[in-house]
């Protein structure tokens, strides 16, 4: 069944397939081909995999949702996309997947530094795409990714050069504006040896059904330094499909921050390479209300020894919404004095609500350091009456604990434009509780 | 003030407190002394409004209410102030958002407007320094990464703002080097009124050179077996409990 409806996608895109980006390179030509092939074979995935075995997408084969050559013309209100534009960045804005020169804002890049439209750049200088495309993820990883290769319409390629410290975040700012509609985008980020940048990832659109389907390939060179923030804010009705592949060269620095709040189904797949004493940071926030899906998967690869890898993924559901966190860690046999941390704690508001969180850990090398924790639950009853005590009403006390709960993973981003809006978004997904600012 | 008669408290079933008999006037100190595990916090939380206990036999009354009849919030609102013998930690509330939201919902149940905030900033700042507190831990979460005795003092900066009538204290000396208790004692003396009463929780003699109680009881296996005035406490200080105990059980 699955494969069938893989068919209709297979047959509809086939009518663009020709006009896609890069359609002239023989070596992206035959890497769409064979995502393709890759993907009408496999269908999209079944719950039969283990890896999507708590999210089913059978209602996005329900639609067809359009790819389309260029963005749509409906008039985006900009009023409302401001509030997304974060302040004190550099914005590369994708309009239903596109490139928008219009919105972007990239005035005073230094020079050196590229940020620019995926297909731009293929068109002037495709060997430096040919370099990274496709070298952090492949399209066997799962069908989304061939999904992606096999039909990207566009995308950010971001390269800060060697040596270079990046005064200002990046945010490239996806934005879908048509309903029905395919958003697929491709990103490179790449920064090169003892670089030092912030990329904030976000994602919105109008309030209808649409999918949202993006892979970003991340390059961090030896001894760099890159922070990415993913902010995913998508509409109630729509389909979010997002992977970050991630290698880390050695002594490279990479910490990210995922805040999933949108979408009424989303997938969200972190996956990251360690080379020798590199170091990653995966911290993760899934905010589930309504009938939601939020589905988090992580990697964390240990290949080479002396790597340490630190991961906190935090979930609060409420109603009848579904969280899934799918954590696994790999330590390569050549890994010894791997150090790695890796927690999940989950908190239910509703007797409706569900999560399904498993942690995995593999261990291939006998020198190491790996511990995680899961925990599913309530909020603790003696900070309740701690609270209490201190003359607060219980329900206030609970929202407070709730919010507090929350607002960890919200204090942990420094940039504060970033950091007000995310903590907007929050408090706009508990408005029944009465959760105000001013508690922190 | 508080008036507690037979009082009998069970935890699943357990039975703990025994028959408890106690009368707290206005403006006085009561000290309890008493053997690990004898119920003492239990006491404390039972007043205070803690869920999980069962009061199967006896009375509390509060300024003649019914206390037992009351959600913990509002005991509190109404004037009883727990210091907890563990303060928990609120990781993400912080400490003056709490104690402002506390003194405003205080205020409010005696129909009175909010703190002006300039107001309460001079309040809070004068029982900061009266506690020889850094200002530094109002911003900080409640209790987060406090040391032990940082954790005390801050139940005693809490108290000193609310400003509350009945003051249980559970072993708000342990933990405390000689200095913190002195200031912590010096935080308790300041607010001590002919209205305000503090039962306090202690195993040491030490806290009660600094705060006079006026009367020293003992509990053991859930029920008072002596009391007495503040030389109660020196003569356990040099006999133990089980002089008190065996007393009883002769
Ligand atoms: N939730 C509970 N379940 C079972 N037993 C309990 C519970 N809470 C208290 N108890 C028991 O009740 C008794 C009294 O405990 P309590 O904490 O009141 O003692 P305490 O006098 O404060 O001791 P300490 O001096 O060590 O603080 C102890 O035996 C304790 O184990
Ligand atoms: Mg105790």
């Amino acid at each position: 069944m699955t494969t069938q409806t893989a068919s209709r996608y297979t047959a509809e895109y086939s009518k663009i397939e020709a006009k896609l980006p890069g359609g002239s390179l023989p070596w992206l030509l035959e890497l769409r081909n064979d995502a393709l092939k890759q993907f009408s074979g496999r269908g999209f995935p079944s719950l039969r995999e283990e890896e999507w075995r708590y999210t089913n997408v059978s209602s996005i084969e329900k639609n067809l949702f359009e790819p389309r050559l260029e963005p749509s013309d409906q008039q985006i209100d900009k009023d409302w996309l401001k509030n997304y534009c974060l302040a004190d960045c550099w914005q590369i804005v994708l309009v239903d997947g596109y490139y928008s020169a219009e919105l972007s804002n990239l005035a005073g890049i230094p020079k050196n530094v590229t940020i620019k439209s995926l297909n731009e750049l293929l068109d002037a200088d495709a060997e430096q795409v040919e370099s990274y495309f496709g070298k952090a993820v492949s399209i066997d990883e799962h069908s989304f990714v061939a999904f992606n290769t096999a039909w990207f319409g566009d995308g950010a390629f971001i390269r800060i050069p060697a040596k270079t410290l990046l005064d200002k975040p990046v945010q490239l700012l996806h934005v879908v504006t048509d309903p029905n509609r395919l958003a697929a985008t491709r990103n490179l980020v790449i920064a090169e040896s003892m670089a030092q940048a912030q990329m904030i990832e976000t994602y919105v659109g109008v309030d209808q059904a649409y999918l949202s389907a993006a892979v970003t390939e991340v390059f961090v060179e030896p001894n760099a330094d890159l922070t990415m923030f993913k902010l995913q804010c998508e509409s109630e009705k729509a389909y979010h499909f997002g992977g970050t592949y991630v290698k880390q060269s050695r002594d490279a620095r990479f910490s990210h921050h995922n805040f999933a709040f949108g979408s009424l189904l989303a997938r969200s797949d972190i996956h990251v390479d360690l080379g020798h004493a590199s170091e990653c940071n995966l911290n993760g926030l899934y905010l589930g209300i309504k009938r939601q899906h939020l589905d988090n998967h992580t990697r964390i690869n240990h290949l080479e020894p002396y790597a340490v890898s630190r991961e906190v993924y935090k979930g609060v559901l409420d109603d009848r919404a579904r969280g899934v966190f799918q954590g696994r860690v790999v330590v390569a046999e050549d890994a010894q004095k791997t150090d790695s941390e890796m927690n999940n704690r989950n908190l239910l508001l509703s007797n409706d609500a569900e999560v399904d969180t498993k942690p995995q850990l593999e261990i291939y090398a006998d020198d190491v350091k790996c511990a995680h924790g899961v925990t599913v639950g309530q909020l603790d009853e003696k900070s309740v009456f701690y609270l209490q005590s201190r003359c607060v009403d219980e329900e206030t006390a609970r929202n407070m604990l709730t919010f507090a709960f929350a607002n960890e993973m919200v204090t942990k981003i420094k940039q504060k434009s970033l950091h007000d809006l995310v903590l907007a978004e929050v408090l706009k997904r508990f408005p029944q509780r009465g959760i105000t600012q001013d508690w922190l | 003030m508080l008036n507690i008669e037979n009082l009998h408290v069970s935890v699943v079933d357990k039975p703990i407190l025994k028959g408890i008999n106690l009368q707290v006037k206005p403006g006085e100190i009561h000290a309890i002394m008493g053997p690990n595990g004898s119920g003492k916090s239990t006491l404390s939380h039972v007043l205070s409004g803690k869920s999980g206990y069962t009061v199967t036999q006896g009375q509390v009354t509060y300024e003649g209410k019914d206390l037992t009849e009351m959600a913990p919030e509002i005991r509190a609102r109404e004037g009883v102030f727990l210091a907890f013998q563990y303060p928990v930690e609120i990781p993400g509330v912080s400490n003056i958002y709490l104690l402002k939201a506390a003194l405003n919902s205080i205020r409010k149940h005696h129909g009175l407007s909010e703190v002006d905030a300039m107001d309460f900033l001079t309040l809070i700042k004068e029982k900061v320094r009266l506690l020889e507190m850094d200002e530094r831990f109002l911003y900080r979460a409640v209790n987060e990464g406090f040391s032990g005795g940082e954790k005390k003092r801050n139940e005693i900066l809490q108290m000193a703002v609310l400003e509350p009538k009945l003051c249980i204290l559970d072993e708000t000396d342990s933990g405390l080097d000689i200095d913190a208790l002195k200031v912590v004692a010096e935080g308790v003396n300041s607010i001590r009124s002919p209205e305000r009463s503090f039962v306090m929780i202690t195993h040491y003699q030490r806290l009660l050179d600094y705060i006079k109680p006026d009367f020293v009881h003992v509990l053991a296996h859930g029920q008072i077996v002596k009391s007495g005035g503040p030389e109660l406490a020196l003569e356990l200080e040099e006999k133990g409990y089980s002089w008190v105990e065996n007393k009883q059980a002769a």
